[in-house]
């Protein structure tokens, strides 16, 4: 289809709702965040984000997202590799199972946590913490953003005609050499906008690692769990302050990903 | 001649061997994904249905755990319609229209995948909220509150949920062939008529596909839910919120058993859109 200039007020109606609806439901949000913030002026905020407990859950967010994005771009990679060029029984029953961490709830995932590693857990007898502590968070936190860098890696992968490829082996090149030289050439910028949408991901979960982390203040509490406790305990300028600065990196996320995004690579 | 001689000599390339290589690579993306999806789903299963099929049917039907998956099931799928119908519009006017701000329009569809959903949650309490002039607005109108109601839901619901329908519509929008509708608006159809009886055929599975995934995606949602419902059993808690506080009260059966209906109602779903989309794939 191609795009006209709208003529009949019928059109521009139709515009005008659709327009109105993503102000009402997009911007107008945002704005609203900004303004509860800043309700103050700036000198509280820039002191919520002196506070001990908002630093600890910082860095504890920081650390799970670059965990969770290095795990799942070079796992996904593999997977997206194995999905797309190897043949095996069961293909479609795997390749259906990417998709599964978008549906299923995150706080069922935390909960699975609890049941194996809790207290009274069925593989309780470890020797070493995964419930409560920071190893069960990066593994709820590896399976919400699980899906991304397979998916946006595949079908750049599928896409891909074998010439290149044959012309390294037979120029004598080793698997190594050609998949850093022709193969990630082509796939590198799928790679990219899948590790944007998981750290993304990564960076915003909330249930999984509430139910897998337990929101212990200073050692288990996220920025989205410190928002959360800081919205019980009244302090509306710490909880403010930091979804903000969730929000801003979001925006910044967007930015990217538009960037990135390009008719090619856009799927569906 | 010794040209010929040269090409028979050419095989197809083998690809050199690698000992252990391609099974290895194998091997390890496939355990990557049954440890870390196939596990977890089966654990919740084994323990929704554990103590037995009577202590699992017993949790699903207390008055709290129906109501929830109930409120969760209506609102989802109130949602999904609203979703439908906004998305399938905005998704025809991004395609079809030059209007001034549209490429912002454009890059901001997919801001509510990048926000956290809490975050978003929290921008709706400042937005809407009982002490705000919309939530009290709203309250003296309509008698009930905004937030803190099933309204409150179905506002979050549908602005996590708001890029699913467009991003699915959008592109085979893009891809219809204008030969038909300018057949169909040479012999004076209007465009509405052009849009139900020519475009819609050809983009309601991508409509379908975009209002399941909507639907799946708000079945589980907790985030922003957990700010906004208030959070009143039997009244504004949806099934993911009532498995939240089963898990934190320490009452696991209870929250094994809504887990595993929460599940299959995902499962069915995700199963549905695959279905389209094989179809779809036949028919291409």
């Amino acid at each position: 289809m191609h795009e006209i200039k709208p003529r009949t007020p019928a059109q521009i109606l139709l515009i005008g709702v659709v327009v109105l609806y993503a102000a009402v439901l997009l911007v107008a949000p945002l704005v609203a965040v900004f303004q509860g913030t800043f309700a103050d002026g700036v000198a509280p905020v820039l002191k919520a984000f002196t506070d001990p407990d908002v630093i600890s859950a910082l860095k504890l967010t920081a650390s799970l997202v670059i965990a969770a994005t290095v795990i799942n771009t070079l796992a996904g990679v593999a997977l997206a590799w194995v999905l797309v060029r190897h043949e095996f029984p069961g293909k479609h029953l795997f390749d259906a199972m990417v998709d599964l961490p978008f549906v299923v709830s995150p706080v069922i995932v935390g909960y699975v946590i609890i049941v194996l590693f809790g207290r009274e857990g069925w593989l309780g007898g470890i020797p070493f913490k995964i419930a409560f502590s920071w190893l069960g968070m990066l593994l709820v936190t590896v399976f919400v953003s699980l899906p991304f860098v397979t998916r946006e890696v595949m079908p750049v992968l599928a896409a891909m005609t074998p010439e290149q490829e044959e012309a390294a082996y037979t120029l004598g090149a080793s698997h190594l050499l050609t998949f850093r030289r022709v193969i990630l050439p082509s796939i590198w910028r799928g790679i990219l906008y899948g590790i944007i949408l998981t750290m993304a991901r990564a960076l915003g979960e909330f249930g999984a690692v509430a139910v897998a982390g337990g929101g212990i203040r200073g050692v288990t509490e996220t920025s989205t769990l410190f928002i959360f406790r800081a919205l019980h305990d009244r302090n509306y300028v710490g909880a403010y302050s930091l979804a903000l600065l969730l929000g801003v990196l979001s925006v910044i996320i967007l930015l990217l990903m538009n960037t990135l995004r390009t008719p090619t690579t856009r799927k569906t | 001649m010794a040209e010929l001689a040269f090409n028979d000599s050419v095989r197809p390339v083998a690809r050199p061997q690698v000992p252990f290589g391609a099974w290895g690579l194998r091997v390890a993306a496939l355990t990557y994904l049954v440890a870390l999806v196939a596990v977890p789903i089966i654990v919740i299963v084994i323990a929704g249905f554990r103590e037995g099929l009577g202590v699992f049917w017993a949790s699903v039907t207390r008055p709290a755990a129906l109501s929830a998956l109930w409120l969760t099931i209506w609102t989802a799928g109130l949602m999904t319609l609203f979703n439908i119908v906004m998305g399938t519009m905005t998704a025809y006017v991004l395609v079809s229209y030059k209007f001034p701000g549209k490429r912002i329009l454009d890059a901001m569809i997919d801001l509510p995948f990048a926000i956290p959903t809490l975050v978003t949650g929290v921008m709706l309490v400042l937005l809407y909220g009982p002490q705000t002039a919309i939530g009290e607005l709203f309250e003296s109108r309509f008698g009930s509150r905004l937030l803190f109601a099933p309204p409150g839901i179905i506002l979050a619901l549908l602005l996590i949920c708001y890029p699913f329908v467009i991003r699915a519509v959008q592109p085979v929008l893009a891809q219809l062939d204008v030969s038909q509708q300018e057949a169909a608006s040479t012999i004076g159809a209007s465009q509405w008529t052009i849009f139900r009886r020519v475009i819609l055929p050809a983009i309601r599975p991508a409509i379908l596909t975009g209002g399941l995934l909507s639907f799946a995606r708000a079945l589980g949602e907790f985030g922003s839910i957990v700010i906004v419902s208030g959070n009143i059993p039997m009244q504004t808690q949806t099934a993911a919120v009532y498995i939240y506080g089963q898990v934190e009260a320490g009452n696991p059966a209870a929250a094994s058993g809504v887990s595993v209906v929460l599940l299959a109602i995902a499962l069915l779903v995700t199963l549905m859109v695959d279905l389209i989309q094989q179809r779809r794939r036949q028919h291409a």
